[in-house]
């Protein structure tokens, strides 16, 4: 399939089941919500290395926010409930909690729940008071600049993650381009999150490594510096630039709708090809074909 | 349809009718409703000789009349619906455990007496010991809501452990009294000597107060959680100025002759 001079590969993006949880925060003002969001979703590009994947969904206005204050919902993942959960507490622990006037709540109804609130009470040292309202409980932990309110549980639902597409470019600056109006496009979808620096990766991955510690290393397949060095490259001619984007979502439809809008954006003058990483389907549970998406949109 | 109770002769001595509750009801046949059992001082007599009974009992009982003198209604109730279309008497809603209790005048003393779940909301005034707990009794109310959107009299809420009070007018002295933990929000004034011997628990203020030379003054902050409160009360009826939502409040820990970990909250924002 070409649409104008791009190339979209028949191919898919080969997804994961991960768990998935929202949570709001809010404060005095958008600055510090928003840099409390920044905080938490540091170091969360990758389940890989860094636990979890988490980004910032969304700003949320003070009159749809909890408690009337501007908020910000910031989206988790992780590959099991135990684990997502433990992530929550250190960084709703250390990243919001730290944050001067905010306030950290649950942002999903229905899920498996996990205990956070309930166990960074304890930082209040016996000081801590528990509220029961409109059948949930909140924690309020002294903090310096007065409390530090938090639900005592979040939800964690059953999510997707590892939505993806590649844009292969003629050069860097056509691929960030390219990328970047990809990535504008699928911000404006709820529900998902792109986990990586600006929502781009360029350090793809494939599975394995000569070196036996490493479960992970470069995808060398799409490294243009060794198109004529590796066995099996996906570098056509004129490729000198891939970049990726990921997609981590609370539904499958939301991961899929994200993937064609940014395949869409992304049709540019110099953007040769855009695919889609997969492991050959043995891997992941969903497969996200690029054609049946485009197809889908058209209708 | 609902079960119509309608006092048609007024008792001259306490009527205590703890059988109009929807767990004793539920299981009669409409014929055997009226023939049910209460005391009129210590005389047993059957509930037709006070009420007309129409209807079929769903899960609802409207009241009619003039209960003052009509005692323990709705006690120990797990669900269903109660209304008093008029003012009713001692101890409604004692020991409840769940439903709803509407009562569209006011309410006597000891108003949901050791409550334990449910909800219970009363469009005029209530008296003393709403939502206490009995003499001798170490916990007081252990759950549930109580709305008042009049004034409450005296120890209301006395050993409280859990749940909510709301009173939308004034409250008389030793509000939250012992109070063990649980919240009071008094959106009028305060009578004296509020939160005497407290353990834990939160008793909010929307006007200053009298307080105890117990109670030590921490700080003046904006809570966050006040918040959720304001909104709840406002989707139960009351009207609440916003300049509460973002207001400041005076924190006063103590009782300090108990745990000292209680706490009175005053608006700074003085609306009287």
């Amino acid at each position: 399939m070409k649409i104008k001079s791009t190339e979209i590969d028949d191919t898919f993006a080969e997804a994961f089941k991960m768990f998935g949880s929202r949570i709001i925060i809010t404060a005095e003002t958008k600055e510090w919500a928003t840099a409390a969001a920044q905080s938490i979703t540091g170091f969360a590009t990758s389940v890989i290395g860094c636990k979890c994947e988490a980004g910032i969904e969304t700003e949320i206005l003070p009159e749809n926010s909890p408690d009337q204050r501007h908020g910000v919902s910031v989206l988790f993942f992780a590959m099991d409930s135990q684990n997502l959960g433990k992530r929550l507490v250190e960084r709703i622990g250390q990243c919001v909690m730290t944050c001067p006037s905010t306030s950290c709540y649950n942002g999903i109804d229905n899920g498996n729940e996990v205990v956070v609130g309930g166990q960074l009470r304890y930082f209040g040292d016996g000081h801590q008071i528990s509220k029961k309202i409109l059948n949930k409980r909140l924690w309020r932990i002294p903090v310096m600049d007065g409390e530090f309110l938090v639900d005592d549980i979040f939800k964690v639902k059953e999510a997707v993650g590892g939505g993806n597409i590649l844009i292969m470019a003629k050069d860097q600056n056509t691929g960030l381009k390219a990328a970047k109006s990809a990535v504008k496009a699928m911000r404006e979808i709820q529900n998902i999150i792109l986990p990586f620096p600006n929502g781009v990766v360029r350090s793809g991955s494939k599975v394995g490594s000569k070196y036996k510690a490493l479960i992970a290393s470069t995808n060398d397949a799409y490294c243009p510096t060794l198109s004529g060095v590796v066995e099996k490259t996906e570098i056509k001619e004129g490729v000198n630039c891939v970049l990726e984007i990921v997609i981590d979502g609370l539904e499958l439809e939301d991961v899929e709708q994200a993937m064609r809008v940014g395949v869409e954006a992304a049709i540019k003058p110099g953007v040769k090809k855009i695919s889609a990483g997969n492991y050959g389907g043995g891997l992941g549970q969903y497969q996200i074909h690029l054609h049946k998406l485009l197809a889908k949109g058209e209708k | 349809m609902p079960l119509h109770l309608k006092l048609h002769t007024q008792p001259e001595v306490p009527l205590e009718a703890d059988c109009i509750c929807p767990d004793k009801i539920q299981s009669l046949k409409d014929s055997e409703i009226s023939s049910m059992i209460v005391f009129h001082g210590n005389r047993q007599v059957k509930l037709g000789e006070f009420f007309d009974c129409k209807g079929a009992f769903d899960g609802e009982i409207i009241i009619d009349g003039d209960l003052n003198n009509v005692k323990h209604i709705g006690a120990s109730m797990t669900f269903g619906k109660i209304i008093v279309e008029g003012n009713i008497g001692l101890h409604t809603g004692a020991a409840m455990q769940g439903g709803e209790i509407i009562i569209e005048g006011n309410a006597s003393d000891w108003l949901a007496a050791e409550m334990q779940g449910g909800k219970i909301t009363v469009k005029g005034n209530a008296g003393h010991m709403t939502g206490s707990g009995y003499r001798g009794s170490t916990v007081g109310m252990q759950g549930g809501e109580i709305f008042i959107h009049g004034n409450v009299k005296n120890e209301t809420g006395h050993v409280m452990r859990r749940g909510l009070i709301v009173i939308g007018g004034d409250s008389g002295d030793f509000t939250g009294v012992n109070m063990l933990a649980g919240t009071i929000i008094v959106l009028g004034s305060m009578g004296i000597r509020t939160g005497a011997g407290m353990r834990r628990g939160s008793i909010i203020c929307f006007n200053e107060a009298e307080i105890l030379p117990t109670f030590m003054r921490n700080c003046e902050y904006q809570p966050s959680f006040i918040k959720f409160y304001i909104n709840y009360l406002e989707k139960n009826g009351f009207s609440i100025d916003s300049s509460y939502t973002n207001g400041t409040f005076e924190r006063w820990s103590g009782d300090s002759v108990e745990l000292n970990r209680g706490e009175i909250l005053l608006s700074t924002k003085k609306s009287k």
